[in-house]
């Protein structure tokens, strides 16, 4: 009994100690707290996200397409990035630990975090630290809410889901409709709430409102009879890509085919290995950012991407990718040295981001309210052959 | 008809929480501990036939087989490395044990296979590939996975029956059950009947984990967790310890939930389910089917 006490005990000493020595090796010697000014010519540039777990795929997505942005403009020489991304698996918990990693690191401006839930977290502690953050996916209000340095690439939820009523009752898609929405996601709930709003106001009846749950989202059969038999036309799904293939088999097995209307979590559903893509035919959703568009710089990332990652960038790389050229807009502006301190670029960052104008990948023209939310107007795209096709 | 759609449904989720459940009852019933790592067993069982079928082109059955002797395997090596050294510990130190190996296999998967979910091929295909079938003019649909799995987890709660009530193993893990010290004096080899317990739970777990998938094809490192946690739920539910309680435990909970949903609300379904649960422990605190054991003072 004691030996095996003691041989734990020692198991559990030895994993400490690695532990210890690997968060060691991984941090960069800095000269302690993130208001130091960093000592090489490069911006620190950092941010959190899902790079291991369920939402990997928007993970990597963005620190991918951020690193192709980095090396883009390094290789212009003026103004330089060093790019650090460290991993949260969405989890907020593992978010702040990711970002106290980057804060000791000596971080300058944040990418934010790639995922909601974590974002509004983190985004907290920027606000505190005062470090500028432009999130490029953390879609929720909450991320920006009341917090004058938090600005985001993406879409409000909000908007996603007012403008999706709005696209559904200009193209006059359908007039009964069925929403599916995960009630414990911040992400989805609100593209619901304004969703259903405008919905009201553009009257189009919402004939069938169900939900679903972690550790509820395997079995849709109920929320796809409700559906059907509440003859719903259309159904608006305001969730990730992962439960949506399961509706979409699952509704496929019920024999039911209606219009299905995502937003931009939907991104991601085709390229999900052993996906039936032909489950997927015939999906609408709203996003800016077209990887089919002719736009020659749109069609230079696509190529540069898929000839480092092998597959086609999604949504939230474009983000990203648009992030690092705002930032490389607005610190050349600024006149900004990266001998300036985390404090003092906040400042300018926050002056320029809501006067200047920016043309990216995922819209042109875009501008920024003080609130920190983007104003940019969205494509419609449906997915025919297994490839998103551009509705207008 | 749409409440007989419902049903089948339910049944169907619920014998897939029957098969799971059977193997937290077995080992309670031996052991006398919570195994949680066997929710993360269902998910090795699942790459394992995944793989085996996708990228290595092997027939299912073949498949299947492969994945019920790979999860048999690492169940009887969990249960030497991790839970026999601390057979004579506290039952709270093996709990503790229990999650920890289940984060670890979790984490391995994560490590080895990757994050990002991966489809489940659907096995149970007509051949001129229809999922399913519709009866009454197309009113009510069933699908095969729903009807295979119902018929598999019979199958295996009737030979466990039998393997338990008529056997020599079966007599063994029945002594072991009521007194592990007594057992031994009567000469049985009380780790082997253990690691058999281990072994014949990790092996349902295997066709658990393709069920499973079958039915709701993503599957990711974490597909395991939360069915391992409702099917623990549902051996509670009908009194762990007992294999008839498991089955009824599992039907039970996957029928309430799947109504709860379809009649309560959908927001509602988890809470409808654990309330149904508490108040089956308040009214009976040894499940439905379980023993009244009187403690010995």
């Amino acid at each position: 009994m004691k030996k095996v006490v003691c041989m734990v005990l020692a198991a559990v000493m030895l994993m400490a100690c690695l532990a210890g020595c690997g968060s060691t090796a991984a941090e960069t010697p800095s000269s302690g707290d993130n208001s130091s000014t960093a000592s090489a010519s490069a911006f620190k540039i950092g941010g959190t996200a899902p790079l291991t777990g369920g939402a990997a795929i928007y993970g990597n997505a963005v620190k991918n397409a951020a690193q192709i942005a980095v090396d883009e403009i390094n290789a212009k020489g003026g103004i330089q990035f060093e790019l650090r991304f460290e991993d949260d698996q969405n989890d907020t918990e593992k978010a702040v630990n990711a970002y106290n990693t980057l804060k000791d690191w000596g971080m300058q401006i944040s990418l934010g975090s790639t995922t909601s839930k974590p974002c509004e977290v983190t985004s907290g502690e920027t606000f505190v630290d005062r470090i500028f953050a432009l999130t490029p996916s953390a879609s929720s209000v909450a991320t920006t809410d009341g917090k004058d340095n938090q600005f985001q690439m993406c879409f409000t939820d909000p908007n996603q889901g007012s403008a999706s009523a709005q696209y559904i009752a200009d193209k006059a898609l359908a007039s009964k409709v069925a929403v599916i929405w995960k009630n414990d996601d911040v992400y989805s709930k609100g593209i619901y709430e304004t969703f259903k709003a405008a919905c009201d106001k553009l009257n189009i009846e919402i004939v069938s409102d169900t939900t679903f749950a972690d550790g509820n989202d395997t079995d849709f059969s109920v929320q796809i009879a409700d559906a059907q038999t509440n003859g719903a036309e259309l159904v608006f799904l305001p969730i990730y890509y992962q439960p949506a293939s399961l509706i979409l088999a699952q509704a496929a097995a019920a024999g039911y085919e209606p219009k299905w209307f995502g937003v931009d979590g939907m991104d991601g559903i085709l390229t999900m290995k052993g996906f039936d893509t032909s489950l997927a035919e015939g999906v609408m959703l709203l996003t800016p950012f077209n990887a089919d568009s002719t736009d020659e710089r749109t069609a230079a990332f696509v190529k540069k991407y898929q000839d480092m990652y092998g597959e086609v960038p999604n949504q939230f790389a474009a983000d990203a990718y648009d992030c690092v050229y705002a930032y490389a807009q607005a610190l050349e502006a600024a006149g900004a040295t990266p001998d300036m301190s985390a404090e003092e670029l906040c400042a300018k960052m926050i002056e320029q981001f809501t006067s200047m104008t920016f043309d990216g990948l995922t819209g042109t023209g875009m501008t920024w309210n003080t609130e920190g939310q983007v104003t940019k107007s969205p494509n419609g795209m449906v997915i025919q052959n297994g490839a998103y096709v551009g509705m207008d | 008809m749409s409440f007989l759609n419902f049903l089948i449904s339910g049944i169907s989720l619920g014998s897939i929480y029957a098969i799971i459940a059977l193997g937290y009852t077995m080992v309670y019933g031996i052991a006398k501990m919570l195994n949680f790592a066997h929710g993360d067993v269902i998910m090795v069982g699942a790459y394992m036939c995944f793989f085996a079928c996708t990228k290595f082109d092997l027939p299912p059955v073949v498949g299947v087989i492969l994945a019920m002797i790979v999860c048999t395997v690492l169940g009887m090596t969990i249960e030497k490395l991790a839970y026999k050294p601390l057979r004579a510990a506290t039952s709270l130190a093996v709990l503790i044990t229990a999650i920890g190996v289940s984060y670890f296999l979790q984490n391995a998967a994560l490590l080895l296979w990757g994050s990002s979910p991966v489809v489940f091929p659907n096995f149970f295909k007509s051949v001129s590939g229809e999922t399913g079938f519709a009866l009454f003019g197309g009113e009510l649909r069933v699908s095969y996975v729903a009807l295979v799995t119902i018929v598999v987890c019979v199958i295996i709660m009737a030979a466990l029956s039998i393997f338990i009530g008529k056997t020599k193993m079966g007599k063994a893990m029945r002594a072991c059950s009521e007194d592990k010290d007594a057992a031994r004096l009567m000469g049985i080899n009380v780790d082997a009947t253990i690691s058999m317990t281990f072994a014949i739970g990790s092996g349902l777990a295997a066709v658990a984990g393709v069920l499973l998938c079958s039915a709701y094809p993503t599957l990711v490192p974490t597909t395991g967790s939360m069915p391992g946690i409702k099917a623990f739920t549902a051996a509670v539910f009908g009194g762990i310890g007992s294999i008839p309680g498991a089955l009824l435990g599992g039907l039970l909970l996957g029928v309430i939930e799947i109504m709860a949903k379809a009649y309560i609300s959908t927001q509602m379904s988890d809470a409808a389910v654990f309330a149904v649960l508490i108040i089956v422990l308040l009214v009976k605190p040894s499940g439905l089917l379980g023993k009244q054991v009187r403690e010995k003072v």
